[in-house]
């Protein structure tokens, strides 16, 4: 039977037949535990299986990246009873140093094009950036997997985007996104593995697919994968994907549930308005909305492309006095790379706060939460009512966030 | 044979202008700045405490009841804690016309029940199920009424993967029947 790309990858870590519809038993390359969900993955697991070994060490990891370093004492608590628990069993913490975990996961080389990865992070599909099957569970799945080294699941149904045309700076990567989560809502993709084609996603960076992919989450899907690449992928800042990106192509009479054409040409900026991540606008149609804080960072738009975006508008605009913009890298290995380009210096000039690696304020424990009446534009995924705080969040790209906060307002950057 | 039939009071999910309240994620359902509790006693009293006019919830809801919500329950993160916190009341089931992913197979993986309903919408339109009503749900088989308006709702039956870990108690205790070859 020909397949898709998401039945192909579970096929080969799984005896049973694989097509879309059926539940199967899976291997999983790599299990991971973050500081959220961590703490009871480790609970669950000396609950059940008591001292016992996991399935394989080298293969589990835990990776610290929500509340880093630990401010609260509750967190405190939490990551040093997963380093306790990580030591006694011989599995390697990503500490608070590192940064995002499922960033990591690909930096490190451990998520892999044609792999299975899972961990208590709900953008762990991120890694469909990189071919490979990641998914985010909860911490009674991870526990068992810890175990087991085994996870059922559902094989999905697969959609086909094919995206028409082509944009051009400042509309980026986000932007693409955005206009995607515009067209498909949380209906056409829910549930299933979403395949991108058409010379728009072929031609994204890393940093680009991991924006797309990311947000697959709020499309309520299950994966997305970018089948076709070209030289920007590869390019220079990624060079620890050169030797071995070789992903799996869906075969030429797979089935998919339904296949949309997106008319992406000429696309201009977009901006998700709270509270739902699929309620986006032109920009212009927002211009004049009032801020007081911007956030670049976040799994979503945390790599070092994002932050050459917004230091391309903050070199020459200063963040608007009164405006707070907090910046924070994905990984140490990124903020390495703004050091060496001199982002860092570019951004603190321009008045912004940069913080060291991680997720940001998607939730309590790192920055960019906000206060009742606050208005923020961020680079994250989610806009939910409550969620990083009383506030009211936009969602944009980073060129967009950035030339905001040097307005006060919502601006595309070619309006500064 | 398990008993697969559950009787309970309904809440559904509505808003402040009597609309059912669709892509309700973990965030509302349990707020991130309770994600250090790892007791799972502990996490009942934060159920809905950040989803607009249910803040009372935890007060309301009696053991057995029946949570009724709008499609998308459960978009957004992985928390365990957003089912955990509903296993803490003693709640009876979840039923809503679709879950996010990941939200889903965590039921499943607790054996707790979340069962999808066909035609909710117009049932709802046609004030064929409010809060108050009992309903029962027989979810083996998929058959589903509403005692207090004697109407017959449509209900998806627990697939074989979700009642044999149902019927297990858990993955974990599902898991363990696997490894001794009494699946």
């Amino acid at each position: 039977m020909e397949k898709t790309i998401i039945e192909k990858i579970i096929q080969s870590h799984s005896p049973d037949e694989t097509a879309a519809g059926k539940i199967v038993w899976m291997d999983l390359d790599i299990r991971s535990a973050r500081d959220f969900g961590g703490p009871n993955v480790a609970k669950n697991y000396e609950r059940e299986y008591g001292d016992s070994a996991p399935a394989d060490p080298a293969k589990t990891f835990f990776t610290f990246d929500l509340c880093v370093p630990a401010c609260t004492l509750k967190y405190a608590d939490n990551q040093q009873a997963c380093r306790e628990f990580a030591a006694k069993h011989g599995i390697k913490v990503f500490d608070v140093d590192m940064g995002i975990g499922s960033h990591v996961l690909i930096e490190e080389g451990l998520a892999l094009p044609n792999g299975t990865v899972v961990g208590t992070d709900s953008h762990l599909n991120i890694l469909g950036a990189v071919g490979c099957f990641g998914q985010g569970m909860g911490d009674v799945d991870i526990a068992f997997a810890f175990k087991t080294g085994k996870t059922w699941f559902e094989v999905p149904e697969s959609l086909k985007v094919v995206f028409k045309g082509s944009f051009k700076a400042p509309t980026s990567a986000k932007d693409l996104t955005l206009y995607v989560l515009k067209k498909l809502g949380t209906e056409q993709a829910a549930l299933r593995s979403v395949e991108f084609y058409g010379g728009a996603a072929k031609g994204l960076t890393l940093a680009g697919r991991i924006t797309l992919c990311s947000m697959v989450t709020e499309m309520a899907g299950i994966i997305g994968f970018i089948p076709e690449f070209g030289t920007s992928l590869v390019g220079e800042t990624e060079p620890f994907l050169k030797s071995r990106y070789s992903p799996l192509q869906a075969d030429p009479g797979a089935v998919y549930a339904n296949t949309i054409e997106i008319d992406i040409d000429g696309l201009p900026p977009q901006v998700a308005v709270p509270f739902l991540p699929n309620n986006v606008q032109d920009v212009s149609e927002l211009k004049g909305t009032k801020i007081n804080s911007g956030f670049i960072g976040s799994c979503t738009n945390g790599r070092l492309e994002d932050f050459r975006e917004a230091a391309s508008i903050l070199k020459t605009h200063k963040v608007k006095p009164q405006v707070m913009l907090k910046v924070v890298p994905a990984t140490r290995r990124v903020y390495a790379q703004l050091l060496e380009e001199g982002i860092v210096e570019d951004l603190f000039r321009s008045g912004a706060i940069i913080l060291n690696p991680g997720c940001g304020g998607c939730a309590e424990g790192h920055v960019g939460l906000t206060g009742k009446g606050e208005v923020q534009i961020s680079t994250g995924n989610r806009n939910f009512a409550g969620k990083q705080g009383k506030g009211k969040t936009f969602l944009a790209g980073p060129a967009v966030v950035a030339a905001s906060c040097a307005a006060g307002e919502i601006r595309s950057p070619e309006d500064l | 044979m398990e008993n697969t039939i559950r009787r309970g009071r309904v809440w559904v999910l509505l808003d402040k202008n009597g609309k059912l309240i669709e892509d309700i994620d973990t965030d509302q359902i349990y707020h991130n700045a309770f994600l250090h509790i790892t007791d799972i006693a502990q996490m009942g009293q934060y159920a809905l405490g950040n989803l607009e006019g249910w803040k009372d919830f935890p007060k309301k809801c009696q053991p057995g009841d029946i949570v009724l919500t709008g499609r998308n329950f459960g978009a957004g993160s992985s928390r365990q804690q957003a089912v955990d916190c509903f296993i803490a009341l003693s709640v009876g089931m979840i039923v809503a016309p679709s879950f996010g992913a990941i939200y889903f197979r965590n039921a499943v993986n607790s054996g707790f029940p979340v069962l999808k309903i066909r035609g909710f919408e117009e049932l709802f339109d046609r004030r064929q199920i409010e809060t108050g009503d009992t309903v029962e749900i027989d979810f083996l088989r998929g058959t589903a009424r509403n005692l207090s308006k004697n109407a017959s709702m449509e209900v998806e039956p627990m697939c074989s993967v979700q009642y044999d870990i149902f019927r297990a108690g858990n993955l974990f205790e599902y898991g363990k029947m696997l490894a001794q070859g009494l699946s």
